[in-house]
């Protein structure tokens, strides 16, 4: 190519991905400005909250906020600070994101190699669960809870996130396991494997991507949940979301920014740590197809 | 009684019927190949015998014994699969040891196991990598480890060699052949190449949209085609079949197969002959398909000359001449198909002109055209 075809080719290339790195700036400039505010704020004394404006840097810089949050702030009756609701949710999360993932994952095992008739009634029946609003269960979910004496536990909430979570987790291991190939399973069925040493020992090795998708799905939503943490939580079960509303919204006393905006980002922290250290996982899990044999 | 029966088999997917009324059966030490196009069942079937797959009607006995309702495992066979299913996330030594590992064999003798079938096929210095890191050729090899660590009644290889190129294909084919000589073992083999099945059977069993076309041997196959379908999938290059019609001359048969801007091509069948006298005989006027293996097309220095037993000769526009090493193919046009002649590889034969061909027809077969089903 000569030089002088090449300017006009170029020109307008420059000229584009200019615009392109322009408008992808205001984008990331507008996403993160909530953070900004949040975590400047949190490092700011409430008198420099009420004189000053929202975006300047604190002048005097302070940790005393997170503190508060953390373990000293007035949250319904007690002065506990956030911390107790932290390991509430915490004891809730865990469980309920394992579970619902290996539930999941043998869900898409069953639906997919030991297929059955009416396998895929079953399948469409699971996943409808995916679109029912939570409004609709929860009058139904509280009594059945009710029936099984763990209203107000965590146990109980965990129950709830489960049955809410098969439905996604199993979609997600269907359409995984489906392109799995079905030899590998037929190979290890003649070797004398069974349902569960196949299940163990040939697919879940191959599962990496699609379990970080189901756990950070699952831990991302019953995270943030409040609906059914505010429904079916009580003193000893409910979860960091729910508190972090009470300590905001309660009446008493002054309005103190500070320890709500640290209390917030404490709030949101787990699911922004586990998207950044499985992120890259996440979008691997979505795109790849299963393991060739 | 046989080793390996199959009785009446069936077999359907929701309302498809996959295998029809199978039967089929094998001694001890055979080499049985299923074959036929693709989608024709021939899978079906071997998983069917695996366990792999439930069966609708009929049986499946293994020394007399009914197989019915045993797992795999229990059938104490080994299988092959078309794509190795090596387990991908396992080194090649777990791969092969995992059986053994499953049925709690104590590790000195599983490490002792992998390493003589590593050495029987030379995979030894690849025990230690993933499949992953292995080429096409040496997957198959450990595949075919993984069924020989085990000494099982009965091996099963589906499509094995299909996903190799070609050089590498004949190299396997010989070394399974040479393993089965070796090991006498009882093999069934699935291949929709007939090149393979010919090769390599003891017995051939031809499948057609699930239903048992031919179960003969290899030689018997080859020469004796129980229809249409047999004869023109099995042979390479594959049987002539012309489309021709049987006269009378006299007390005598005449074979008529018609030729562009020439009289008909008419061969005198010889009164010794009485198999196509009596299969022939009742359609004289009738259309019939005329079935020549190109080998039983001969050249004949001068016309009358090879006539005799069952020769006879006519005279034929050559049209094409391909020489391939260590022969030479010639191809006229007979009854509107193109017909191949397989001549030795110093054949004068020239193409664009006129020869005499030989036709043996005492291996010349013949099919009725509306339903291939053979009539001499
Ligand atoms: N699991 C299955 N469900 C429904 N149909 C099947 C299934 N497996 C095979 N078939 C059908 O059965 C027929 C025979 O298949 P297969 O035995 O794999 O053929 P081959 O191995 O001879 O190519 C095909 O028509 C195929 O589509
Ligand atoms: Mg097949």
């Amino acid at each position: 190519m000569s030089s002088s075809s090449r300017a006009p080719v170029v020109a307008p290339n420059r000229v584009l991905r200019a615009c392109l790195y322009a408008t992808l700036l205001v984008f990331a400039v507008y996403y993160l400005l909530p953070l900004y505010v949040m975590v400047m704020n949190s490092l700011k004394t409430l008198d420099e909250i009420r004189q000053g404006n929202m975006l300047a840097p604190p002048r005097e810089w302070t940790v005393k906020p997170w503190g508060d949050a953390w373990s000293r702030a007035q949250i319904g009756v007690e002065a506990t600070g956030l911390r107790p609701y932290f390991i509430n949710s915490v004891l809730m999360v865990v469980p309920a994101v394992t579970i619902s993932t290996v539930l999941g994952a043998l869900n898409g095992y069953v639906l997919t190699k030991w297929t059955f008739r009416g396998a895929n009634v079953v399948f469409a029946l699971i996943l409808l669960s995916c679109f029912i609003p939570f409004q609709i269960v929860l009058i139904p979910s509280a009594r059945v809870l009710g029936f099984l004496g763990i209203s107000g536990t965590t146990a109980g909430l965990v129950l709830i996130h489960i049955a809410y979570g098969i439905g996604f987790t199993t979609l997600f291991f269907r359409n995984y396991y489906a392109s799995f190939p079905t030899e590998l399973i037929r190979a290890a069925q003649i070797d004398g494997a069974g349902f569960f040493r196949i299940f163990w020992s040939i697919l879940l090795p191959s599962s990496g991507p699609i379990l970080a998708v189901s756990a950070i799905w699952q831990f991302t939503n019953i995270w943030n949940d409040f609906l059914f943490g505010a429904s079916f939580g009580d003193f000893d079960s409910i979860p960091m979301t729910v508190a972090l509303n009470n300590l905001v919204s309660s009446s008493s006393g002054v309005k103190e920014y500070n320890v709500h905006f640290a209390g917030a980002i404490l709030a949101a922290l787990p699911t922004l740590l586990v998207y950044v250290l499985s992120g890259r996982y996440f979008v691997r899990g979505l795109t790849a197809g299963a393991v060739k044999g | 009684m046989s080793f390996l029966q199959i009785r009446d088999l069936e077999k359907s997917f929701g309302g498809l019927r996959v295998l029809k009324g199978l039967n089929i059966e094998i001694d001890a030490g055979g080499f049985l190949v299923l074959v036929g196009p693709s989608g024709c069942g021939k899978s079906t079937l071997l998983n069917a015998i695996a366990g792999l797959e439930t069966i609708d009607g009929g049986d499946i006995l293994l020394e007399g014994r009914s197989l019915t309702g045993l797992r795999p495992s229990a059938r104490d066979m080994a299988m092959v699969f078309q794509s190795y299913a090596l387990y991908p996330n396992m080194t090649v030594a777990r791969n092969i040891a995992f059986g053994m590992e499953i049925r709690g064999v104590p590790k000195a003798e599983r490490e002792r196991a992998v390493r003589d079938v590593a050495e029987t096929l030379q995979i030894g210095h690849l025990l230690k990598r993933r499949p992953s890191q292995l080429s096409g050729g040496q997957r198959q090899r450990v595949a075919m480890g993984r069924a020989l660590v085990r000494s099982p009644r009965v091996f099963l290889f589906d499509e094995p060699l299909s996903n190799l190129d070609a050089k590498l294909r004949v190299d396997m084919r010989t070394e399974i052949k040479r393993l089965h000589q070796r090991l006498g073992a009882t093999i069934v083999y699935v291949t929709h190449d007939q090149v393979e099945a010919m090769t390599l059977a003891t017995h051939i069993a031809v499948l057609r949209d699930g239903a048992l076309q031919q179960f003969a041997t290899p030689v018997e196959i080859y020469n004796d085609p129980a229809n249409l379908f047999v004869a023109d999938f099995m042979g390479s290059p594959s049987m002539n079949l012309i489309p021709a019609v049987v006269e009378r001359d006299g007390d005598g048969l005449v074979i008529s197969m018609t030729r562009a801007r020439e009289d008909a091509l008419r061969l005198r069948v010889p009164q010794g002959l009485r198999r196509l006298y009596d299969g022939l005989g009742g359609r004289v006027g009738e259309e019939v398909i005329f079935g020549m293996r190109p080998e039983a097309i001969g050249e004949a220095a001068e016309a009358g000359d090879g006539d005799g037993g069952g020769v006879v000769s006519g005279e034929c526009e050559i049209e094409l001449v391909e020489p391939a090493g260590s022969d030479t193919y010639a191809v006229t046009t007979l009854g509107g198909v193109e017909v191949t002649a397989r001549l030795r590889a110093e054949s004068g034969v020239t193409a664009a002109s006129r020869h005499v061909l030989t036709f043996a027809l005492d291996r010349s077969v013949y099919f009725a055209p509306k339903d291939g089903t053979r009539l001499a």
